[in-house]
């Protein structure tokens, strides 16, 4: 069992927990993920490692409510038990000096950026980092970012705070300005991810994107995570989560994330959450 | 006495009421019936049947106590050479192995084995199990990778020996394929739950959510135990690598089995774990894989159920039982016709399958004759559900997470006579090392193993 030892709401329907599990964060590097399960009658789901302290033992989680088990998992609390919490799984991020890197989060897909892009600028990059969201309420983990940020932007839909417009429209006027950009990590919703990717194509631009297909197990055994890249299927959780930008097959991933969604939606109005 | 001709008939559940639950198919025999069988058996002096098993059961012995009462006695001289006979006697393809050696088969059917070590297993279990005696504890310490048959076999037979057995398993649960593979209708939970709780009973600890190769790696198994065996199956999805494959509503036979029957998509939304399949399934394959996803669809509520398989009735690789089971449980099969392409509606769902017809040409390495297409045979089926069960490979996390440990051709880890890897110490059976394979070899792999092990770590020393 993997208690809960610390809990915070960042906007309204995103929470961080710390969760105490000793041999993942033994382990845990970024651009990981793990799967937990609630409790015996529990899905499987994926979330990312936003952050590891390896002395106590806890692993941080940011997720975002949007479904039955989400939301589930944001009604317990400090003290609370999770049956199952498995990782660290996936390959980690690869983390060098590159010179100048981009780092966009969108949404929640801000989280897994985090540790990213503190092992990037630990390791001496000049870090830009671009965070997004619908408005002003949804941004999370400014401050955190900025402190391991040596450029700093936020965008928001409606303008609420920082550039009106989206995060694309703050890297196309980085490249304009000539920055010698040598890489580009791009985490969040799928269509941002793809209008990123299009974006940096033109420029040749290596671009690193981190998939989240629904899955099981999580080992390689299921094949439900399979996604396109380069015309090949490959398997998030083993090949992944992180992929090249320019090879994945985006239209794809919007369709098989969406497999589930009639059953969720009942299984949501039988438990009485909302989605 | 005349022997009779053909095994004594196991009571089912009717095929129109079975197709609705997930109960278990067979009941079983009845002591008086199972005492019957045991009486057809001649007692052949040169143990066709024996040698023809896997791990040698002393199928005769075994036999004789039974054929006389002496259940207990019956119970003890098969279990001397099967870990699990409770599981053995209901998925071992038999015919293929004692069965299909047995003397009786001159005259008509063979001694129903396998059903007479369901018997005796389910008898023990309903009585209660004896705990077998230990061993003096050894001091040593073996990390078993896998709760599979392999992995359990291996585990057990190792703390009779006296030794301290911990098992690092990925999944939330024990059993690998047993649990999350084989359907409840075939191979009921709450066995395979028993089979566990008798190996812990021994002293084996299982750890779950415990990912070798991520979680913890074999070298760090391998600083801190005396040896380490790997069980970790075959659990890689093979693909038919044709258009159409990402569809939503094209599942791997694993994925699909493992909603199903480890996280119970039959009872969402009380589990969470979702899982439809429509009116109209279509499984591609016809090993016992394949029977268990087209059964399966039935019991998540398609009205038509397929097999497509590429060749005749007689290539198929399930066991007889199954695709008999499936048959009359009105499966549709649709032989020598290959599927082409997957097509998709506007919103990326499946909703047919192209096929090709098929017609077997010369034998290929397998000794099978090759099916090659029909020219301008092609036709489509209408379906909602693709279940692809055209086999797995070894899993690749543990061989990737070592460098040192070597692999053969399709992924398996390479091993010696003794069952040792190319890493001294590290010792590995059942599918990892075989490939997708059966149960009872699994099991045998988990015996041999273990007896390698104890023999490699009773010569060096303590950790
Ligand atoms: C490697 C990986 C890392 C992830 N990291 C994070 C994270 O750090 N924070 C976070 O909030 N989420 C993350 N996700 C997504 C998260 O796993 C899903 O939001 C979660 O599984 C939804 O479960 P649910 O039962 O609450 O929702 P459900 O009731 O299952 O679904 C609700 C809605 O979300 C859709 N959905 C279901 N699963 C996914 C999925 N995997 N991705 C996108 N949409 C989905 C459904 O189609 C449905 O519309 C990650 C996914 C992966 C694969
Ligand atoms: C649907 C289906 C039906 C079948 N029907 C039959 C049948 O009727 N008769 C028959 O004889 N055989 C049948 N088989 C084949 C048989 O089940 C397998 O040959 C057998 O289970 C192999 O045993 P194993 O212990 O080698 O591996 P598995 O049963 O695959 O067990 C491997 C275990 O290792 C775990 N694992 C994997 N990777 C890791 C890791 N990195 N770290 C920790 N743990 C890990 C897995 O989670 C799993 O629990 C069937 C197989 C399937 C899939
Ligand atoms: S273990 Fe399998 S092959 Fe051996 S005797 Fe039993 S049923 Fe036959
Ligand atoms: S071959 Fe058949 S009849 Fe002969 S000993 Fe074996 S089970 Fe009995
Ligand atoms: S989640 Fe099952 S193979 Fe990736």
């Amino acid at each position: 069992m993997y208690p809960i030892m610390e809990k915070k709401k960042l906007s309204e329907n995103v929470k961080l927990m710390k969760i105490e599990a000793p041999q993942v964060a033994k382990k845990a590097k970024a651009g990981q993920f793990i799967i937990l399960r609630i409790d015996e009658k529990g899905e499987r789901i994926p979330l990312t490692i936003t952050d590891f302290d390896r002395d106590k033992g806890t692993v941080t989680i940011i997720f975002m409510e949007v479904g039955k088990t989400t939301k589930q998992l944001g009604t317990l609390a400090i003290g609370d038990k999770l049956l199952n919490f498995v990782g660290p799984l996936g390959l980690p991020s690869d983390i060098e000096n590159y010179g100048t890197v981009v780092c966009i989060g969108g949404g929640v897909g801000t989280a897994p950026l985090y540790p990213i892009i503190r092992e990037l600028k630990k390791v001496g990059n000049h870090v830009i980092s671009i965070l997004g969201a619908r408005n002003k309420s949804l941004l999370m983990l400014e401050e955190e970012i900025k402190e391991y940020s040596d450029e700093f932007f936020i965008t928001t839909d409606d303008g609420s705070k920082g550039h009106k417009g989206f995060v694309s429209d703050v890297l196309q006027k980085l490249i304009d300005d000539g920055k010698d950009i040598k890489i580009v990590w791009a985490i969040g919703p799928v269509i941002m991810m793809k209008v990123v990717a299009n974006l940096t194509k033109k420029y040749d631009l290596k671009t690193i994107v981190s998939l989240n297909p629904i899955m099981v197990d999580g080992t390689g055994m299921c094949g439900g995570c399979r996604v396109t890249v380069d015309g090949k299927i490959k398997f998030a959780c083993v090949h992944g989560p992180e992929f090249d930008g320019h090879k994945v097959d985006f239209d794809n991933l919007m369709l098989r994330n969406r497999r589930f969604m009639k059953e969720e939606e009942h299984a949501c109005k039988i438990a009485g959450v909302k989605i | 006495m005349a022997v009779k001709k053909e095994k004594h008939p196991m009571p089912e559940q009717d095929p129109k009421e079975r197709i609705k639950n997930f109960n278990e198919v067979p009941y079983g025999y009845s002591k008086e019936t199972a005492i019957e069988e045991a009486k057809r058996c001649i007692q052949c002096k040169n143990r066709p049947c024996t040698k023809a098993c896997p791990v040698e059961v002393d199928i005769p012995d075994f036999i004789k106590e039974l054929a006389a009462g002496n259940i207990d006695k019956a119970v003890e001289v098969l279990k001397s050479k099967t870990a699990l006979p409770a599981v053995c006697g209901r998925v071992c393809p038999y015919e293929n192995q004692c069965e299909g050696k047995c003397t009786l088969l001159k005259l008509g059917e063979p001694v129903g084995i396998g059903r007479l070590e369901r018997f005796l297993a389910d008898y023990e279990r309903k009585k209660g199990v004896k705990k077998p005696k230990k061993a003096k504890p050894t001091g040593k310490k073996v990390a078993v990778v896998g709760a599979g048959p392999a992995g359990l076999t291996c585990a057990g037979d190792l703390a009779k020996m006296g030794h301290g057995i911990v098992v690092y398993e990925a999944l939330h649960a024990p059993g690998g394929v047993l649990m999350y593979g084989i359907p409840e209708f075939r191979l009921p939970k709450e066995i395979v739950h028993a089979e566990v709780d008798f190996i812990k009973s021994l002293g084996v600890e299982i750890r779950y959510d415990m990912v070798v190769g991520k979680t913890i790696t074999v070298q760090e198994l391998l600083d801190e135990y005396d040896s380490v065996f790997i069980g970790t199956g075959a659990g890689l999805p093979n693909w038919l690598n044709i258009p159409g494959e990402s569809l939503d509503g094209v599942y791997s036979a694993n994925e699909f089995l493992t909603r199903v029957n480890m996280m119970k998509a039959y009872d969402f939304p009380h589990h969470c774990t979702p899982c439809t399949v429509g009116n109209v399934a279509a499984t591609f394959g016809a090993g016992n894989v394949a029977m268990d996803c087209a059964r399966t669809a039935l019991r998540m509520g398609a009205k038509k159920s397929y097999i497509i398989y590429r060749r005749t009735e007689k290539e198929m690789p399930a066991r007889n039982e199954e695709i008999h089971h499936a048959k009359e449980e009105g499966i549709i099969f649709k032989l020598l016709t290959s599927p082409v392409e997957f097509i998709g509606d506007d919103k990326g769902k499946i909703k047919a399958v192209k096929c090709i017809e098929m017609k077997l040409g010369e034998p290929d390495d397998s000794g099978r004759r090759r099916p090659i297409p029909i020219p301008d045979s092609k036709f489509s089926i209408e379906i909602d559900t693709a279940l692809v069960a055209i086999g797995q490979s070894p899993n690749p996390l543990v061989p990737q997470s070592m460098k040192e440990l070597v692999t053969e051709k399709w992924g398996n880890l390479k091993v010696d006579e003794n069952s040792q890897t190319t890493v001294p110490g590290v010792f590995a059976g059942g599918d990892i090392a075989t490939g997708a394979a059966t149960v009872i070899l699994a099991m045998g792999a988990g015996k041999r193993s273990a007896r390698s092990i104890n023999k490699f770590i009773m010569s060096k020393k303590s950790k």
